[in-house]
């Protein structure tokens, strides 16, 4: 007592400013407040094959902000106030820095739309021990396998679901020989891979594999080129393409030497999210997000709307802000995720993929939903996508936990 | 007498003389089926507009209202002449909506503006529009008409608004995307499905607090197939039914005991259900398989599939 009556007035004076700083922050009004950060870094704009599509800068943050007008709109019942802080990294900028600085310690749950390598940098910080990051921008399978870490959870499809989602659907429509044509890219590569692993899981054949050189201007030759390129000796029931940038796979569908269709990166694709999506009430969620972002809804934008929203409602049923009791929540068979696709959504404990159906979408017609009924697993559905428990080579070793 | 005209009438006064017709909203045929479901017969279909989904009857059992979704508008239908005679302005898509016991208001879900709209009939008037939580969909009047309950499916909640005051005084938060509420005839419980945890709560009305939560399993159908939708209580609070979407099935629970005494095999995607007035007979809608089953109550079983138009959506019974 007696330092206390020593401490100067003007001391005082700035204690019980901190104390009613410190109260409000964590007790808006009387209310539970969940802080959440959107980490993200402007990615550099890769040419482009056609200006037909606007190129959208912004992916990802709107669905964030939708899905926090959401989670407050149940918070004015749970007395639980969301708030969401975004960081945006330009090109050159550095996103570890951002981090240590204005994100560790302030927030326990950040949103990351960033690259794959520096999405693992991160969670390899310290400061993030004491953080769950949201994936919503990599499906990298060496993330939710050998590189995965403890302290992350990841909210798009990985490459081996989407594989596997396509594979099911020709699986069903009998187009077991396959022709895959694969860009230059690392990414291209790594989702030839998961197409092999497909192919394999589901007894497909991969009659030929051919890489695209880009040796010519496809704009101008395309017509010619693709006729030759395509010409094979082993006839094939469906061409595969890998081209996850964008930068020729268009130019092969109607200019195949035989008549075949395209699937893959091009031509029927598998993705989480789809403007031509509207059952199980995901016409409601087209039309909001329309209204407040004046455009489609991308896979980067569901992937943070579900991030936030699998927040506030683990939130909402621990009655807590806190990092242990959410993520034990979130982790927990209780979790069930609305995601507008006909199931909940949940997260597998081995690698923290969440698991969802894949959608099988042309440019404007959705095909098919996978799982494709008839491919059956003990436990879910769902998990007939993408690497199951007894596949994963994912070891909790590095951060958290 | 033109034979055509001779066998219509036949068919009117046999379907008189049995004294009960059911409807079904066709969500994709824009059209309502009308059923004599004594003689399992398909009567005829009416075109009433686009997308009609929500149906209820008036407690004089004269009009039949219907929520045509992409027409904006609820519409009232005779149940006689089968014309339509008048509709009143629900709002932005509306696709559920309740009727109180007295049957002068409407209670309609407006899910994309996340309101409940209360609509004087008689006046063909608003009379307030509730803010509730995000995706309202299911609706209901307590019978004593002291509650209007709304479920609101990506807030995971029951609002329970005050029928006098039309303000929402409580929140019961359920399991994932509550579709349907319902009360016990003496308003004493509120049911309420939640499609995507595979389970029913039971909230006590005085406490506003679950008193117990039934997780419906189903052998050989996995937990994410089995997606509760529609349910109804009978009069003397035997038993409850609960309509489990693709999975394919009613449950059937003791109302007493809560416990679920038999799952009874439907059409495909079974939505919505409707007692027959006597409560001896059970119909449910069933979405993809496009028809209806009977079920039979005094022995559980189902007794009748009928084949109605497609996507069967709402259902609702004249006596």
């Amino acid at each position: 007592m007696r330092s206390i009556k020593m401490l100067p007035r003007l001391a005082w004076i700035i204690f019980i400013i901190f104390q009613l700083v410190a109260s409000n922050f964590l007790f808006a009004k009387g209310k539970q407040v969940i802080k959440i950060a959107y980490l993200t870094q402007t990615q550099k704009v890769r040419p482009v094959l056609s200006n037909l599509d606007p190129v959208i800068e912004n992916k990802g943050v709107l669905g964030a902000e939708l899905a926090i007008e959401d989670n407050n709109t149940t918070g004015e019942y749970t007395k639980q106030k969301f708030f969401l802080e975004k960081f945006i990294i330009p090109v050159d900028g550095n996103v570890v820095d951002t981090f240590n600085k204005q994100i560790a310690k302030k927030y326990a749950f950040v949103v990351t739309n960033l690259a794959s390598d520096v999405t693992n940098k991160v969670a390899d910080l310290d400061a993030a021990k004491a953080i769950l990051l949201f994936d919503v921008a990599t499906i990298d399978d060496a993330l939710r396998n050998q590189d995965c870490r403890a302290n992350v959870l990841h909210l798009l499809p990985s490459r081996a679901m989407r594989a596997d989602a396509l594979a099911q659907y020709m699986m069903k429509k009998r187009w077991t020989k396959w022709f895959l044509v694969v860009g230059n890219t690392e990414e291209d590569k790594l989702y030839a891979e998961a197409t092999k692993r497909a192919a394999k899981k589901f007894n497909m054949k991969i009659v030929q594999e051919k890489t695209w050189e880009h040796t010519f201007d496809a704009r101008r030759t395309a017509q010619s080129d693709v006729a030759v390129f395509t010409q094979l000796d082993e006839d094939y029931e469906v061409l595969v393409v890998a081209d996850e940038q964008g930068e020729f796979g268009e130019y092969l569908d109607y200019r195949t030497w035989i008549p075949r269709p395209v699937i893959g990166t091009q031509g029927l694709v598998a993705t989480s999210w789809h403007r031509a999506h509207e059952q199980w009430g995901a016409t409601q969620i087209q039309n909001r997000f329309k209204e407040k972002a004046g455009r489609w809804m991308e896979e980067q934008d569901y992937g943070a709307y579900l991030a936030v929203r699998a927040i506030g409602e683990a939130a909402t049923r621990a009655k807590s802000n806190e990092l242990k009791p959410i993520k034990d929540y979130l982790l927990s068979d209780q979790f069930a995720l609305q995601g507008y696709k006909g199931t909940s959504l949940s997260f597998r404990s081995w690698d923290h993929q969440l698991r969802q159906p894949v959608l099988l979408a042309a440019p404007r017609s959705l095909v098919a939903v996978a799982p494709i009924e008839g491919f059956l697993h003990p436990k879910t559905e769902l998990d007939t996508l993408g690497y199951d428990q007894p596949e994963t080579e994912c070891k909790w070793s590095k951060s958290g936990e | 007498m033109n034979k055509q005209i001779l066998s219509a009438i036949l068919l009117i006064l046999a379907a008189s003389a049995q004294a009960e017709t059911v409807f079904v909203t066709l969500e994709k045929d824009n059209a309502l089926a009308i059923v004599d479901p004594i003689a399992g017969e398909l009567i005829k279909t009416v075109e009433v507009g686009q997308r009609p989904r929500g149906i209820a009857i008036s407690p004089d059992n004269k009009v039949i209202y219907i929520a045509t979704s992409d027409d904006n508008i609820i519409k009232m239908i005779d149940t006689e002449t089968l014309k339509e005679i008048g509709t009143l302005p629900s709002g932005d898509d509306p696709e559920t909506f309740a009727l109180n016991p007295k049957g002068d208001t409407l209670y309609i879900s407006n899910e994309d503006d996340s309101r409940v709209t209360v609509m004087d009939i008689a006046k063909k008037k608003v009379i307030k529009q509730i803010q509730v939580g995000v995706e309202p969909e299911g609706i209901t009047v307590s019978p004593d008409s002291r509650w209007v309950v709304s479920a609101s499916e990506t807030t995971n909640m029951l609002h329970w608004i005050d029928a006098k005051t039309n303000i929402i005084v409580e929140n019961t938060l359920v399991d994932a995307r509550p579709r349907a509420v319902t009360f016990t005839s003496d308003s004493k419980f509120a049911w309420a499905t939640s499609e995507m945890a595979s389970s029913l709560s039971i909230v006590d009305a005085s406490t506003k607090q679950i008193v117990k939560r039934i997780t419906f399993e189903v052998q050989g159908v996995t937990k994410d197939k089995i997606q509760p939708v529609g349910v109804v209580i009978d009069k003397e609070n035997k038993r409850g039914y609960v309509a489990l979407g693709p999975a394919n099935r009613v449950a059937v629970i003791n109302a007493k005991t809560y416990e679920v005494e038999k799952y009874l095999l439907v059409g495909q995607r079974v939505w919505n259900l409707a007692f027959s007035p006597d409560q001896k007979r059970l119909y449910t809608t069933n979405g993809v398989s496009n028809d209806i089953s009977i079920i039979d109550l005094d022995n559980l079983t189902v007794t009748k599939s009928l084949g109605v138009g497609n996507y069967p959506w709402g259902v609702a019974v004249k006596p």
